[in-house]
């Protein structure tokens, strides 16, 4: 919060300083991991997709780096108020930012499984739907950067949109399955791939709140109305 | 996280408990010296509040009203009400000897007479009390069994009180406060001399006086108002910035001054 007036130890305001700058560093890291798993997944690029899946030991090790400074901001500084909440969010929001990329290792794997075999698959929908994802992580890092709450809440809506989408490729993979039995094991790993970016839409979504909490004190309500309806889907209504 | 932090409830908080005290408008002037400047505040009844604020902002001199300390000193004067169980205790006529066994005080450092340990609780009792000597012994007892003192010194009840420790002497001077049946007891500071064992002893004390006693204290240190209030209240240059209960004060105080002063970004 860059208005506030400075903190009278100047240690521990370069401390608070310190975490914000380790999280966006590691917001980057697995926004650029992201970027590269579907640039692999969207141009067949294997060797590129091995790469994503070494890179992502480096971003665990990132989580386990801000969850011990931030232990460290607990227990020596004891913060409160809107420090306090800053530390606990940070505490939080890495632990979504690690699982983001393993997501994004996730596509990256499956990225090479499918480079193996043969068999053409669609992949419109889902440059369509990675394009999306990307624009919400970034936004919601940006908000994060920024103590934003009102651009937090602004990414908190806009997952509605993927999870839209994600209903609309998983539609779309079961015809192709049902129109051939040989697409089964490509659409498979599709389907998880789909998944795998719905997921990674709902983890923004939740460092969206822990930003907006951080920054005013306040909690968005613990339901957001869903997009996601593969729960419901069974079979494609016939005409 | 955030969600269960906003659903903790304050374990004791209750927002219909009649206050014990009630302050509306109050003013406050040493000579020219505008102290407290229309100060509104409530004291519930089986709470504890702290009043937490920087050198200066008129915690100390509210709690200096609450039980009419300010009349010993020439040129300090309180306007407005100060409402004990709906009695206003700053107009002339207020009994102050009756107003103090009301309304006792423990101060900063601990101030023992240079009596025995008995003496000391049975000093005040016989002021406001004529009890037989059983009866005494009774209520001395009982007092330095709530003040948490009682195994330390039962063997030793004659004994000096200035040869107990300061923690000790802390709590005898708790014990000597709660012998005469107070309805509120206010805190000045009472930890500040002592040793961070001795006052963890003293914040557990008032947690269990709570129960019968209006608590009020005034500290400076963050983390025992934090530990010991139910509610606290921020005062800053002779005004109440803002009250609330513990777990808000300290996750998510309304005031931009509030935040600044318990995060250590004041001035």
């Amino acid at each position: 919060m860059p208005d506030e007036s400075r903190h009278i130890l100047s240690s521990f305001e370069a401390d608070l300083s310190r975490l914000r700058d380790m999280i966006a560093a590691m917001g980057g890291l697995v926004e650029t991991e992201l970027a590269d798993a579907v640039t692999a997944l969207l141009s067949h690029d294997t060797a590129l997709a091995a790469r994503v899946v070494e890179v992502d030991a480096r971003v665990d090790a990132e989580e386990h780096a801000i969850e011990q400074f931030a232990i460290r901001l607990l227990a020596l500084r004891q913060p409160v108020a809107n420090d306090l909440r800053q530390v606990v969010a940070a505490l939080k929001v890495t632990t979504d930012l690690e699982r983001v990329g393993d997501y994004a290792a996730n596509v990256a794997k499956r990225t090479m499984v499918l480079n193996d075999g043969t068999t053409a698959y669609p992949l419109a929908s889902l440059a369509q739907m990675s394009r999306l994802v990307q624009e919400n992580l970034k936004s919601t890092m940006d908000a994060v950067g920024e103590a934003d709450p009102a651009k937090a809440l602004g990414v908190w809506r806009a997952d509605q949109m993927i999870d839209d989408l994600y209903t609309t490729i998983f539609r779309e993979l079961i015809t192709y399955m049902m129109e051939d039995p040989r697409n089964i094991s490509a659409c498979t790993h599709l389907l998880f791939i789909a998944k795998n970016l719905e997921r990674i839409g709902d983890h923004a979504t939740n460092i969206a709140e822990l930003t907006y909490y951080a920054a005013t004190g306040e909690t968005l309500p613990d339901t957001r109305p869903k997009g996601d309806l593969s729960a419901f889907y069974t079979r494609p209504v016939s005409t | 996280m955030p969600d269960a932090v906003a659903r903790l409830e304050p374990i004791s908080y209750n927002t219909v408990a009649e206050p014990r005290i009630a302050i509306h408008s109050l003013d406050f002037y040493y000579g020219t010296n505008h102290a407290l400047k229309s100060v509104s505040l409530d004291f519930p009844d089986r709470q504890t509040t702290a009043m937490i604020g920087p050198s200066g902002c008129g915690k100390s001199t509210l709690l200096r009203v609450l039980n009419r300390m300010y009349d010993l000193y020439p040129g300090q004067r309180a306007e407005g009400e100060v409402l004990l169980d709906g009695e206003n205790i700053i107009t002339p006529n207020t009994d102050i000897n009756r107003l103090r066994r009301r309304v006792g005080m423990v101060f900063q450092k601990p101030t023992p007479f240079p009596k025995t340990i008995y003496e000391n609780v049975a000093f005040g009792v016989r002021l406001h009390e004529r009890l037989s000597r059983a009866a005494m012994d009774e209520r001395v007892e009982s007092s330095l069994v709530r003040a948490a003192l009682w195994d330390e010194v039962k063997d030793k009840l004659s004994a000096s009180a200035l040869a107990l420790s300061g923690g000790q002497q802390q709590r005898l001077c708790i014990a000597r406060t709660i012998a005469v049946r107070p309805q509120v007891i206010l805190l000045d500071e009472p930890t500040s001399a002592l040793d961070p064992l001795s006052t963890l002893k003293i914040e557990e004390l008032i947690a269990e006086l709570k129960r019968d006693f209006t608590i009020v204290i005034v500290t400076h240190n963050m983390q025992q108002a934090a530990r010991c209030a139910d509610r606290v209240a921020f005062f800053y240059l002779g005004e109440v910035v803002e009250v609330a209960d513990a777990t808000q004060m300290f996750t998510a105080p309304r005031e931009r001054r509030t935040q600044e002063y318990i995060t250590g970004r004041f001035g």
